[in-house]
């Protein structure tokens, strides 16, 4: 083993000095580098504001009366289907196949949604019935206030199949 | 200077040379659009509205950018499916395989950013449908959506970015990619040809010139005539609460969207088309070059190669109707998780039979690895073409198998 000569290790060589101004250089570039990658998100960014749609976040379906039972009524323009089950129940399903985002049909005869891209089906409850949709439809909370059904269409709900909190009771 | 036999029509068929002027056509129309086009989703439908008929020949150049569209993708496919049986694809030729892959995925990626613009219930949804696909990545799929449309649905910030892409980035991209293109070519001392050391060197002017300037010609009357005659699609205004019944990916995407009606998207989109372009850009640099030049290698790779596109040809179909009335693992296995049912296992009973291909073409050929890869291209591309063909043409109502004349 060789020790390196004292005078060399504490007297700062021209080689040092350029391999501390080179390292100088790269962290610039490294923030240079980050700056442009951040500017660049942000002009990328998801929801630019202008851009947003300004649908309210509610949308009032109807009085709790007017849908019978065991029945499905289209909203295509919060796209979703109100589905009043058999004991009453209100639930709100997206049109928005789980396979590729087509928007599903309700089929009255077959008592399913058919997706019309890929031959997906659900049934009432939008759980799978065929293939290829991966999971069961997506949902939107339901509130009623005095007699009124009222939609939240501002947040999606994933789920992957039959949950029974997810159904609103007047 | 090139070689003689590098100008004969049958050694490139003159594709890339007409890639080119499909892309100079495609930079001058689309100039002129630009012009009368708007990028809003309130706008866009009636500007198109507006150039298809009001506008002095706009209809006929709004014509002509879809049609040269369409053969740009059909023709740099084409291209690339001559270089690689000319198998150009190894030293000193590799890198600019490599370029050529880029350009032609930045070709179909120019189709598609197009694709949406009209803002017709056609290019909705077959955007809708396309980058929905995307979401099946793992990990990064649903923020990779996100990014792409602007927000979580097909809207007006993804026609911005489309059209941001469609106009400006890509083509830059493209013409530098391009440059490097060609003058690789040059580098390589132009086309792959069989014997190139005892080759007789002609002027390129007029010999190589003349023969493009011809081929350039008769393509630009057959797009004129094709745009005259026939209107590019426009069909009702986009009305994202309705899908048409059958919804279809633009064509370049059928055999993709075929796929998916039997395997799992996990599958159809990223596996598979991850190995194929995987695999033909890592091929070059690690299997020595054969015969450069001569088709398909040699004549058993010629023999191979057929043998292989009849066997896709008569296989893709037959293996569809088989998984469409036949094989229903996600109801047989109901409480498997669906990339396995729908997934895992028919992509390993593909990988079965092609194993048990490749088992046959080792014993009957004896092939070295050059001839085996060109028969799994072939095999590839062919299923890819059956599958688009099945897709485009025997889909109709919910995506049900049926004749096209009954569509």
């Amino acid at each position: 083993m060789h020790s390196v000569p004292e005078e060399c290790s504490v007297k700062e060589s021209p080689d040092n000095r350029r391999n501390f101004l080179k390292k100088i250089w790269g962290v610039f570039g490294i923030v240079a580098g980050a700056e442009s990658i951040a500017a660049l998100a942000g002009f990328f960014k998801p929801g630019k504001k202008l851009l947003t749609d300004n649908t309210p976040k509610f949308i009032v379906a109807g009085n709790v009366k007017d849908f019978q039972l065991n029945s499905v009524f289209p909203f295509r323009s919060g796209k979703f289907y109100l589905v009043r089950l058999d004991d009453g129940g209100f639930m709100a399903i997206s049109l928005k196949c789980t396979h590729l985002g087509c928007s599903v049909i309700w089929n009255e005869a077959k008592k399913e949604f058919i997706c019309p891209c890929h031959a997906s089906s659900f049934n009432t409850f939008g759980e799978v019935m065929k293939a290829p949709a991966p999971r069961a439809l997506d949902v939107f909370h339901v509130i009623i206030e005095e007699g009124k059904v009222k939609v939240d269409v501002s947040k999606v709900i994933r789920r992957n199949g039959f949950d029974k909190t997810l159904v609103t009771y007047a | 200077m090139v070689t003689e036999t590098s100008i004969r029509f049958n050694r490139t068929f003159g594709l890339g040379g007409m890639a080119l002027l499909l892309f100079t056509i495609q930079l001058v129309t689309g100039m002129v659009l630009r012009f009368a086009y708007i990028p809003s989703p309130e706008k866009a439908y009636d500007s198109i509205l507006f150039i298809q008929h009001e506008l002095l020949l706009g209809g006929f150049i709004r014509n002509i950018h879809h049609w040269s569209g369409i053969f740009f993708v059909i023709l740099t496919f084409l291209h690339f499916v001559r270089v690689f049986f000319a198998q150009a694809i190894f030293i000193p030729r590799r890198v600019n395989w490599v370029i050529g892959i880029f350009l032609l995925l930045l070709v179909v990626l120019s189709n598609f950013t197009g694709y949406l613009l009209p803002w017709d219930q056609l290019s909705f949804w077959a955007v809708t449908v396309a980058t929905n696909m995307l979401s099946y990545i793992p990990l990064i799929g649903d923020w990779l959506v996100q990014v792409i449309r602007g927000g979580n649905d097909v809207g007006s910030a993804t026609l911005l970015n489309f059209y941001n892409f469609h106009t400006g980035i890509l083509p830059i991209i493209m013409v530098i990619l391009m440059v490097w293109h060609f003058w690789k070519v040059r580098k390589a001392k132009g086309v792959a040809v069989p014997d190139e050391n005892n080759e007789v060197r002609v002027p390129s002017y007029p010999n190589l010139l003349l023969k493009e300037l011809v081929v350039g010609l008769v393509l630009i009357a057959f797009i004129c005539m094709l745009a005259a005659i026939f209107n590019a699609p426009l069909l009702d205004r986009a009305n994202p609460a309705y899908s048409p019944n059958p919804a279809k990916a633009p064509w370049y995407f059928m055999g993709i969207q075929e796929l998916l009606m039997h395997i799992h998207p996990f599958f159809a989109f990223i596996v598979l088309p991850l190995l194929f372009f995987g695999g033909l850009i890592w091929l070059p640099f690690k299997i020595k070059a054969g015969n450069q030049g001569l088709w398909f290698h040699s004549e058993k790779g010629k023999k191979m190669a057929i043998q292989a596109a009849v066997l896709a040809l008569l296989f893709t179909p037959v293996a569809i109707l088989i998984e469409d009335f036949f094989l229903h693992f996600e109801s047989w296995l109901p409480h498997w998780p669906k990339a396995i049912s729908e997934g895992l296992i028919p992509f390993l009973l593909l990988c079965g039979s092609f194993f048990i291909y490749l088992v046959y073409l080792r014993r009957k050929y004896i092939p070295d690895s050059r001839e085996i890869i060109i028969a799994v291209f072939t095999v590839f591309t062919v299923s890819y073409i059956v599958l688009s063909v099945i897709g485009i043409w025997f889909r109709g109502e919910s995506m049900q198998l049926n004749w096209p004349w009954l569509i």
